[in-house]
This record gives structure tokens, C-alpha cells and sequence, in this order.
């Protein structure tokens, strides 16, 4: 029997089957008992053979294959019609692999970190994983409703139990922005449901709706997706469910859930409501824009540094959703798949810098409980080698030539230029705005005579968390100085997206 | 010739990475013995590349190393273009890289960041090969960032000093403000042509020549003219181009050799290296070169001025990079992409040099870099006198040095361009080089006695400690004083008439000044005998006069001029106020942007009026609601009633 044909499955349902098994056997409720450490290494195991599986999908992924592969297709609610429909293409692929590659590294930053309940704290993570998978994965509406809704639940537990003290405040304001998002995304569903009588999805890119329906449609899925993303004007959760959040929580938080708002554009508005896209683009454009420029700003001021680096975060994201909604502002030729190719690396790169920044912020939290600027300076005095991590981690953040920070950006700014001037002109102002604000705080905290005595008694990285920042500075290294094969992966699917997008639904 | 342009690169890499990461395993000798043979190889190599162009008839090759990305039809690749320009700057890079490699040795003897010192050095050498040997903008702009990110780390070298790191910021944000520039250029060369190999680009320059771009609705620009000036605003970056030149006398906090090494010989040059390598985009912009060459004129000049108060020894240095570079800048806008390419090559040796006496200087004085404390030098470090003296008389260009055979046929390179019209932009440049040349010597000059003749002015421990340095810094000041003196004898002839760089270079007939003068040069000895009836050689000379008069016959007459004059020296002590105006106008400016949007806009709008706001107003509304549900039945009778009574009300009147 040809196991990989369920392999999409498997990266689904073994996360989370394991992460049940890890609440039911639980902890005894002592983070220090045999148990609980038992408990760690089965976390730690179970990711870790989820990433190897996900290798397996990106050896067996073709990447001249222009539909859906893995198929998994099986009736689910035959009343709804509705099917627990599984696929992936080049747009969710490089996700998943990032959501794979992710969960390890944060059940080992948060392996002896966390005191209360961690066998509950691990399952979450373990949870969560097979969700996002879901949502990467799933074809069909309503099955994609159920992974993305699912979704918070763990994310709402991870920063509610395990966060800081304004932990209630972020997590309401998390829950109820994107739950808010959410219920129009579902309103949006009912309607296509009603036009074509099921959720496969590819039935809803398929059939034809009026413009002012798509309009409708469009702006439901703008709202719940501009919220996850987060875009501006709707970002402002953002900052708070990072500062609150524990260390872990901030970096699947950074590194993955936020991509869920890109891959809605790209999965749901472009190809479903191409001409309700076509119409809002430019509000779309000015939003990113303003995202890069204004978020840049408020960036710079920032006091703490999760705050700091959730807007920056949003900052980047910005290039994401410019990227995504340059076509129709590009008059002749190519370049609106280098925008979109570009908005996607810059998805997959903000994962692993973001995700990175926020283990940096994380090793300090955890010696000197403190996330402020002002509490730090010349930590490189005590901790030489997590100097050279950070510094290599906000040189990728400024987007630097030969980290991955700067290949999505290059290819938007190159695609936001064929579109007009003025876009790239403000796009490229991260150039500057970018290394203003992260080279800033570096200087602040990592550079300069010892502050104070808190930092003087630190203690360089340890063995696990060298691992941990290690393996993210090669992956940062490695797609900046060679991005082609994760590129490879998009083409394909970017082209006939594009193509997808360019017949009118009318 | 593949595996040795790979190995050229590929070494210094390979050495920094040792150094760096395994350098407390390998030890502090093995960390400079790593790189230097590793360096040392590059540079061997290249010289044989540079041989065999020069003389074994090899042409330019163009090679392809791997393919970065492609996508949407773009192609984004890593690859090499040989041909001779690229071939003399591996030369000037790996032999200036080299010396500074061996002088690290003895300046940065008892540091504890050695080997982190020498693995960023080798990992400078390798980003400036990527940058010199790339044969697309991709890799251009990956080699741009990455001396960029070295630079940053060796200025901030010293990261306890907030000078150092406050300097360090500074550089590589205004450097950033240039590659804001220079990445929209690249984007704009994208577009105009579909690629980014040099090849193609240039290919299809007279086709770019001729389209409009509308940067502003409804004024149409010439596509050429827009492309360029963009990539321009990169140089002036890279290059310290007024006004972006900030940067460049701060970046002095970072150790000697690197201020040699990056900020004199090398990376600076980055910029005119770039302008001459898209010699056949700039050729088809009038109005770019124009533009070039204004900014180029009053870096030369304005700059010059500024060295005269200056009493820090590198800063004098730097100040005199800076005018040196606006030079070169001159020298490209005038269409003259040789001249400015040779005057790189020469300045690259004198002004290594002269850093690397002053380094020396710096050594044998303690660490102190005050002019004002020095005096006399010249009896206890004969070396190190003897090497500037040859340093600072290059640079100025006395005769037969190499600075005189650079500088002099650049200015006349100048004076020739009449296809600039006779107009301003012409008579601006001009003037600003020509003038440029008395400042030179006069600010040279100044700090050359200042330092070694005269009073020794050193307090009494550090003058019973002074002695020549040791061999491995004095030995790179030899190695840089012998091509300082004959390089610009030998090679005047080939690389400036003798179309040494062949196709590597564009420059259109009407703008070709170099070949109009190739026309009345007559080798390297007729120009050393003209050189007394030409203004630049009594301009040079009365420079050194007036330093040696002021500074040494009268040291009255400075601080008179200094007190008569105040309103003048203030502005120059203030450096224009170009400083102030950034830190206190845009540095401040941004941070109170970004407070107010901060603090208006997302605090006060976002969060307290919509978010919170709305929260409160569901939250108030819940509590009128909660009002009527007092629990009692009378009143739930009550609305039954009313709503009855409305209901059918409107079913009678209105149905």
C-alpha cells in the first residue's frame, strides 16, 4: 500500500493525536517529575518526525505540477455535501514545511522554561501544529472553516495560561479581532455554498458571481484576512498578544499564524472574486503601503522589545499583501508574478526571522525578566555568541543581501516599480526605516559598556538554545543565498494562479 | 581561468569563516596566518588574471556560477565578469587588502577581538571581490550591502565606545539612504530592460535612451536620465558624496587598518567603480553626467576646505578621502571613466599609506591622535616619515608620483570636457579641481609638519617612549610607498591612452576628452617636463609653501585668521552643518513621527477610540439594556403591551 498518498493526513492528524495522548496522560501537575520531562521528549519527538514526514512531501512535491497533489478525498457530511478534502500546491506547500520546521524549535526554546502545566503547554503547541496544517491543506469550505476557527482555541489557551500579566486584555483583544474577521469569512462561505451547492473550493473559484456580490465577498474575506495578517488599520492586537505572549506562543504566533492571512488572499479572494479583487486592489496597495511606511515609524519609538518587533512584523508583512495585489496596477508584461513569488518567500522568510527575533527577545526575557530596551546594553560584553546571532538575525530583518530577508523584498520592490514609482519608492523606504528601527535597538542593547548588573551576570546561550538559533541562522543563510529551490516550488502554481486570476468571473 | 576567479573569491571567505567561528581553537596566529595566506593567495591570483590580460592576450570572459532564482522570466544569477577593469581592482583590492592584513598584526597586537578582527577583514576582502568581479546588479547589490555590513561591524569594532557605535549607525543608515536610491535604480534598470545581467542591460542601453519615463504624472523624464541618477544616489552613499559624506569622518572610530583598508582604498571606491562599470548607461544621460559631475565638484572642494581645521590626524586623512573621491566623481561626470578608475588605482596606494603612517603615528604616540600634541616625530620614526612624506607628496601630486600623473591629466581630463557647454556645471567643476589642488596641499602639508617637523609638543612620558614601530607595520608602509612613487610613471601611457580597457569601458566619441589629449601626450617624461608650466604644479607648491610658512615660520597667523574669521572657521568646525541638521532635523524628525503616530494613531484612534472605544460602547449599551430588565413583571407586561399596540398599528394603517 502506497502510504504517501495519506501523507497529508498524517502531518494533519499525528500532531495532534499526540498532543491528546500528551493531555491525557499529563504531568502530575510538577514540571520538575520524570513525567513531566517524559512528556518533552515525546513532544519534541513527535515534531521532530512530523518535520521528517514533511521532508517527504517536499521530496515527493513535483514541482512542475500544475493542480493540486496529495489528494485526499473523502465524503465527510454527505447531508452539506461536504468532504474531507485534502491537496497541496506550490502556495501552501512551502507553509507547511515552514510549520513543520517551526514547531520543534519551540518545543525545545520552551523545553525547561515553562514551570505550570507543561505537558498542557506542549499538547497546545502539538494541537496547533496539526491545525495550521489543516488550514494549509484543506480544499474544502467548510473543513477549512473548522482548521482556521480550531485554530485559536490553542493560541487563545497558550497566551491566556502561559502569558503575561495583561494576558486576559491580549487574549480578548486576539480572540475577538480575528473572531470578528472570522464570522464574515463564514458569511462569505454560506453565500458561495448557496451558489454552488457545496464547499469544494475549486467549485467556488469556478463559478460566476455578479460584481457587486464580489465586492461583498471580497471585503468579508479582506476583513478576516487583513486581521490575521495583520494589515493596517487592524493590526493593533498585534502587539499586545506578542507582549503577553510566552515565548514560544510569540514565535508560532510571528511565524506562522500570520501567514494565514496571506494565504487566504491567495487561496480564497484572488482566485474566487478575482474582479472584486481587481476593483479594492488599490485600497489593498495603500494599506500595505501605509504598513511599511507608518508601522516603520511607530516601529522606531517602541520601548519594549516584542513591541518593537511585532511592528515590525507588520511592517514586513506589508510587502506580503503589496506583493499579492500589484497585477493589476503593472500595465505590460511580466512582473506581477515576481510580486507574487516575492510576497510569498517574504511569508516564508518572515517566519524564520520574526520567529528568530522573538527566540532572541526570548533568551533574554528569560535571565533578566524584563523585555525593555532600557534595561539592557552591551550584553555582547557577557554574551559574545548570542551578539553574533542577534546581529545576524536584525541584519536579516533590515533585509540584508544574503539573508532571506531580502529576496521577497527585492523581487516586491522590483514588481511594486513596473506598477508605479511611487509604490516602489515607498516600499523601499524599509531600506532605510527597516535598519533605522532594528539596528537601533541593537545598538542599545547588544552594543555599549555593561548597563547594569543583570547584565553583567549573564550567561552566554546554551547548548539547546545555540541549536535552536543555529538551525534558523542556516535556514535564514541558506534561502538568501540561494532562494531557487523554494522559488522552484512556486512557479508553477504562481503562473496558473495568475492565469486563474486573469479570466473575469462576471 | 574558472577555478581561479572561485578560488580568489572563495578563499577570503573560507579564511573569515575559520577565523570567526573557530578562532578560539586555532589560536591568535593562527587566525592572521589563516587569512593572510589565504588573502595572499587571492592576491597572487589576481595579479596573474591581471597579467594575463595585459599581456597574454586573455579577454574578458563572462561566466555563469549558479542560478540565484528565476521567476516570472526574470533571471537572478550569481556569475563573474572578468575583463581589465574588473581584473586592476582585484589587483588594488587583494594587494591593499594584503598589506593591511600584515599591518593588523602588529596594530592590533594586543587586542582582545583579534581573530574576530582578521575574519572580518578577509570576509570585507571577499564581499568587495563579489562586488568588483559580479556581472549582474543582483550580485552588485549583494557585494554593495555586504562591504556595507562589514563596515558596520568594524567601525562599531570597538562596541563598548558609544563614539564607535553611535558611528556605526550612522554609517550604515545614511549608506542606506544611497541604497534606497540604488535598489529603485536597479528596479527602474528591470524594468526599462527585463534583466539584470550587465550584457543585456547594456544591450539594450539605446533603447532605454530613447523611452520617457513619468516619475511625476504629466512630466515625461528620459528613461536613461532616471535609471542613472538613481543608481547615482548609490554611490554617493557608498562613495560619501555630499550630501550623503557624513558618515565617512565618523566611521574614523573604527581601528586604523580598516580605515585604510575600507574607508580609503577600497570600499568607498565602490561608487566610482560602479559609475565607470555602467559607463554605457551614463553615456547616454547628459543630464545624469552633469549631475554627477556637480556633486562630484563640491565634494572635491567643499570637503578639502573642511581637513584645513581639522586636528584629529585621520580625520584630516578622511576629509582629504572625501575631496579625493569627489575627484574621482569629477572625473566620471566629465565623461573621463579612465582617468577616475586611474586616480582610484594611485589614490588607493598613497591614501592606504598615509592612513597606515598615521596608524603608526598613532601607535608610537600612545593612542593619541591630537595633531596639535605632536611635533618632531620625524627624528624618531624615520620609516614612517619617509613613507608619508612619499604618501602626502603623491597626493598632492608632486611631479613624477603617482598622484601627479592621475591628478594632473584628470584635471586637464576636465578642462577639456567642453561638451558640458560653457555654462555653470562646466565652470563649477572646473574651478572646484583645479582650486581644490592648493587646498590639498595646504591641509597635507599642514598636518605633514604639524606631525613631523617642529616642536615636539608630546608631553614628557610619552616622548621618552617614542621609537620607530615594529616591522610588521612598517613593512606595509614600504610595501605601499614603492607603487605610491612609480605606479603612476608606468602606467599613465597604457591605462589612460592606450584603451586599456577595451570594451570594458563606453564612452561616446563626442564625450572622449582622453582621446583628444592621447593625441598631445607624449610619454611620462615630456608630461614630468611641463609639469612647471601648468597652474596645478604652482598651485600644489604654493599649498605647501602657505602650510609650511603658517604652521611653522608663523603659528601666529593661523589664530588671528582663526579669530578675524570666526563666522568662516565656525562654519567649517561645524562641518557645514550638515551634522546638525541630520541628528537634530531628520534623525529627531523620524522619532517624532513616530511617536505621534504611535501615540495619536495607534494608541489614541486605533486602540482608544475605535477598539476600546467600541468595547466601552457595547459595554455602555449593555448597561441601558440591563435597565429595563429590572425582573419584574409589570414592566415585561408593560412592553409586551406597547409592542402589541405598535405591531398592529401597523398592520391596520400601513398594509
Amino acid at each position: 500500500m502506497d502510504y504517501s498518498q495519506y501523507l497529508l493526513s498524517i502531518l494533519v492528524w499525528l500532531p495532534i493525536i499526540s498532543g491528546i495522548v500528551l493531555l491525557v496522560i499529563g504531568d502530575g501537575g510538577d514540571a520538575k517529575s520524570s513525567k513531566a520531562s517524559t512528556m518533552r521528549i515525546i513532544a519534541l519527538g513527535m515534531s521532530l518526525l512530523t518535520f521528517v514526514l514533511s521532508i517527504a512531501l517536499y521530496a515527493w512535491f513535483d514541482n512542475t505540477e500544475t493542480g493540486m497533489q496529495f489528494i485526499e478525498r473523502f465524503a465527510w457530511i454527505p447531508a452539506l455535501n461536504a468532504y474531507y478534502y485534502l491537496g497541496i500546491d506550490g502556495i501552501s506547500a512551502p507553509l507547511i514545511l515552514l510549520t513543520t520546521f517551526i514547531t520543534p524549535l519551540v518545543v525545545l526554546t520552551s523545553w525547561d522554561v515553562i514551570k505550570v502545566r507543561p505537558a498542557q503547554f506542549f499538547a497546545a503547541f502539538l494541537i496547533l501544529e496539526g491545525l495550521m496544517i489543516g488550514v494549509f491543506s484543506a480544499l474544502d469550505g467548510l473543513l477549512f472553516y473548522v482548521f482556521w476557527e480550531a485554530m485559536l482555541v490553542p493560541m487563545f489557551l497558550i497566551i491566556g495560561v502561559w502569558g503575561g500579566e495583561r494576558r486576559i486584555y491580549a487574549t480578548l483583544k486576539f480572540f475577538l479581532y480575528t473572531f470578528l474577521g472570522s464570522v464574515l469569512m463564514l458569511v462569505a462561505f454560506i453565500y458561495l455554498y448557496g451558489q454552488t451547492g457545496s464547499f469544494d473550493m475549486f467549485g467556488w473559484m469556478n463559478v460566476t458571481i455578479g460584481l457587486t456580490a464580489q465586492k461583498f465577498i471580497f471585503i468579508a474575506f479582506l476583513i478576516a484576512f487583513a486581521v490575521k495578517v495583520p494589515m493596517w488599520p487592524v493590526h493593533t492586537w498585534l502587539p499586545d498578544a506578542h507582549v503577553e505572549a510566552p515565548t514560544g506562543g510569540s514565535v508560532i504566533l510571528a511565524a506562522i499564524m500570520l501567514k494565514m492571512g496571506g494565504y487566504g488572499f491567495l487561496r480564497l479572494s484572488l482566485p474566487m472574486v478575482p474582479d472584486g479583487s481587481a476593483y479594492f486592489s488599490g485600497l489593498v496597495i495603500a494599506m500595505s503601503l501605509i504598513a511599511i511606511v507608518y508601522i516603520g515609524f511607530v516601529a522606531l519609538m517602541q520601548k519594549d522589545m516584542k513591541k518593537l518587533i511585532a511592528y515590525s512584523s507588520i511592517a514586513h508583512m506589508g510587502f506580503v499583501t503589496l506583493g499579492f495585489f500589484l497585477l493589476w496596477s503593472i500595465q505590460s508584461g511580466s512582473g506581477a508574478g515576481l510580486g507574487m513569488t516575492g510576497g510569498m518567500v517574504q511569508m516564508v522568510s518572515h517566519g524564520l526571522i520574526s520567529g528568530a527575533m522573538f527566540l532572541c527577545v526570548g533568551v533574554l526575557y528569560d535571565r533578566v525578566h524584563s523585555r525593555k530596551i532600557a534595561d539592557y546594553g552591551g550584553v555582547a560584553n557577557t554574551m559574545p555568541v548570542f551578539a553574533a546571532f542577534m546581529v545576524l538575525f536584525s541584519m536579516a530583518n533590515a533585509g540584508l543581501p544574503g539573508t532571506s530577508g531580502f529576496v521577497g523584498e527585492f523581487m516586491v520592490i522590483i514588481a511594486s516599480f513596473k506598477a508605479n514609482f511611487w509604490f516602489a519608492f515607498l516600499g523601499a523606504s524599509t531600506l532605510v526605516l527597516g535598519a533605522a528601527y532594528t539596528l537601533w535597538m541593537v545598538k542599545r542593547v547588544i552594543y555599549g559598556e555593561i548597563a547594569n548588573d543583570d547584565v553583567a551576570e549573564l550567561e552566554d546561550l546554551n547548548i539547546r538554545e545555540f541549536v535552536v538559533l543555529g538551525v534558523l541562522a542556516v535556514a535564514v543563510l541558506l534561502i538568501g543565498l540561494w532562494p531557487a529551490p523554494l522559488v522552484d516550488m512556486m512557479n508553477v502554481t504562481v503562473d496558473q494562479l495568475i492565469q486563474q486570476i486573469g479570466h473575469s468571473k462576471l | 581561468m574558472y577555478s581561479y576567479y572561485l578560488t580568489i573569491v572563495l578563499a577570503p571567505l573560507a579564511a573569515a569563516i575559520v577565523a570567526g567561528l573557530f578562532g578560539k581553537q586555532i589560536g591568535r596566529a593562527g587566525a592572521h596566518w589563516i587569512t593572510i595566506l589565504a588573502v595572499g593567495l587571492s592576491c597572487v591570483l589576481s595579479m596573474f588574471v591581471l597579467k594575463e590580460m595585459f599581456w597574454g592576450g586573455a579577454v574578458a570572459e563572462n561566466i555563469h556560477v549558479y542560478t540565484w532564482a528565476v521567476t516570472d522570466g526574470l533571471r537572478m544569477e550569481v556569475g563573474f565578469l572578468v575583463d581589465r577593469l574588473t581584473a586592476l581592482m582585484m589587483v588594488v583590492v587583494t594587494f591593499v587588502s594584503f598589506s593591511v592584513h600584515i599591518y593588523t598584526i602588529g596594530y592590533m597586537h594586543d587586542d582582545p577581538g583579534y581573530q574576530r578582527f582578521f575574519s572580518y577583514i578577509s570576509l570585507f576582502t571577499f564581499s568587495m571581490l563579489m562586488l568588483v568581479m559580479s556581472n549582474n546588479f543582483l550580485q552588485l547589490f549583494f557585494g554593495w550591502e555586504a562591504v556595507g555590513l562589514v563596515s558596520y561591524l568594524l567601525i562599531g569594532f570597538w562596541y563598548k565606545r558609544e563614539s564607535a557605535i553611535f558611528a556605526n549607525l550612522k554609517a550604515f543608515l545614511v549608506n542606506r539612504v544611497g541604497d534606497f536610491g540604488f535598489i529603485l535604480g536597479i528596479a527602474a534598470i528591470v524594468m526599462f530592460t527585463g534583466s539584470l545581467d550587465y550584457a543585456e542591460v547594456f544591450g539594450q542601453a539605446e533603447s532605454v535612451a530613447a523611452q520617457q519615463f513619468e516619475v511625476f504624472p504629466g512630466a515625461p523624464w528620459n528613461a536613461m536620465t532616471v535609471a542613472c541618477i538613481l543608481l547615482f544616489i548609490g554611490a554617493m552613499g557608498k562613495s560619501a558624496q555630499a550630501p550623503l559624506h557624513v558618515w565617512l569622518p565618523d566611521s574614523m572610530e573604527g581601528p586604523t587598518p580598516i580605515s585604510a583598508l575600507i574607508h580609503a582604498a577600497t570600499m568607498v571606491t565602490a561608487g566610482i567603480f560602479m559609475v565607470a562599470r555602467m559607463s554605457p548607461l551614463f553615456e547616454l544621460s547628459e543630464t545624469a553626467l552633469a549631475v554627477v559631475i556637480t556633486i562630484g565638484a563640491i565634494t572635491a572642494f567643499f570637503m578639502g576646505l573642511l581637513g584645513i581645521v581639522q586636528n584629529d590626524i585621520k580625520r584630516v586623512v578622511a576629509y582629504s578621502t572625501l575631496s579625493q573621491l569627489g575627484y574621482m566623481t569629477v572625473a566620471l561626470g566629465a565623461s573621463a571613466y579612465s582617468a577616475a578608475i586611474f586616480h582610484l588605482m594611485t589614490h588607493a596606494f598613497f591614501k592606504a599609506l598615509l592612513f597606515l603612517a598615521a596608524g603608526s603615528v598613532i601607535i608610537a604616540m600612545h593612542h593619541e591622535q591630537d595633531i596639535r600634541k605632536m611635533g618632531g616625530l620625524r627624528k624618531y620614526m624615520p620609516i614612517t616619515y619617509w613613507t608619508a612624506l612619499i604618501g602626502s607628496l603623491a597626493l598632492i601630486g608632486f611631479p613624477g608620483l603617482s598622484g601627479f600623473f592621475s591628478k594632473d591629466l584628470l584635471i586637464e581630463a576636465v578642462k577639456e570636457s567642453h561638451w558640458h557647454g560653457q555654462g555653470a556645471v562646466y565652470w563649477i567643476a572646473y574651478l572646484s579641481v583645479l582650486l581644490g589642488v592648493f587646498v590639498t596641499a595646504l591641509y597635507s602639508f599642514r598636518m605633514f609638519f604639524l606631525v613631523f617637523h617642529g616642536k615636539a609638543r608630546m608631553d614628557k612620558e610619552t616622548k621618552s617612549h617614542l621609537h620607530e614601530t615594529p616591522w610588521v607595520v612598517t613593512a606595509p608602509l614600504i610595501m605601499l610607498a614603492i607603487p605610491s612613487a612609480i605606479i603612476g610613471w608606468i602606467t599613465v601611457n597604457d591605462v589612460l591612452f592606450n584603451n586599456y580597457f577595451g570594451d570594458a569601458i563606453v564612452v561616446s566619441s563626442a564625450h572622449d576628452v582622453l582621446a583628444h589629449m592621447g593625441e598631445s601626450f607624449h610619454g611620462s617624461l615630456s608630461l614630468l617636463k611641463h609639469a612647471p608650466q601648468t597652474p596645478v604644479f604652482w598651485l600644489a607648491a604654493g599649498g605647501v609653501f602657505s602650510a609650511w610658512f603658517l604652521y611653522l615660520r608663523r603659528p601666529d597667523i593661523p589664530v588671528t585668521i582663526k579669530r578675524k574669521l570666526s563666522g568662516i572657521y565656525t562654519l567649517l568646525d561645524r562641518k557645514y552643518y550638515f551634522d546638525d541638521l541630520y541628528i537634530k532635523g531628520f534623525a529627531a524628525g523620524g522619532r517624532g513621527i513616530g511617536r505621534f503616530l504611535w501615540e495619536k494613531g495607534d494608541q489614541l484612534i486605533i486602540d482608544g477610540i475605535i477598539v476600546n472605544g467600541t468595547a466601552r460602547s457595547v459595554g455602555k449599551l449593555a448597561g441601558v439594556m440591563r435597565q429595563i430588565q429590572t425582573g419584574y413583571l409589570y414592566t415585561y407586561a408593560f412592553a409586551m403591551i406597547i409592542g402589541l399596540t405598535m405591531l398592529l398599528s401597523w398592520l391596520i394603517w400601513f398594509r
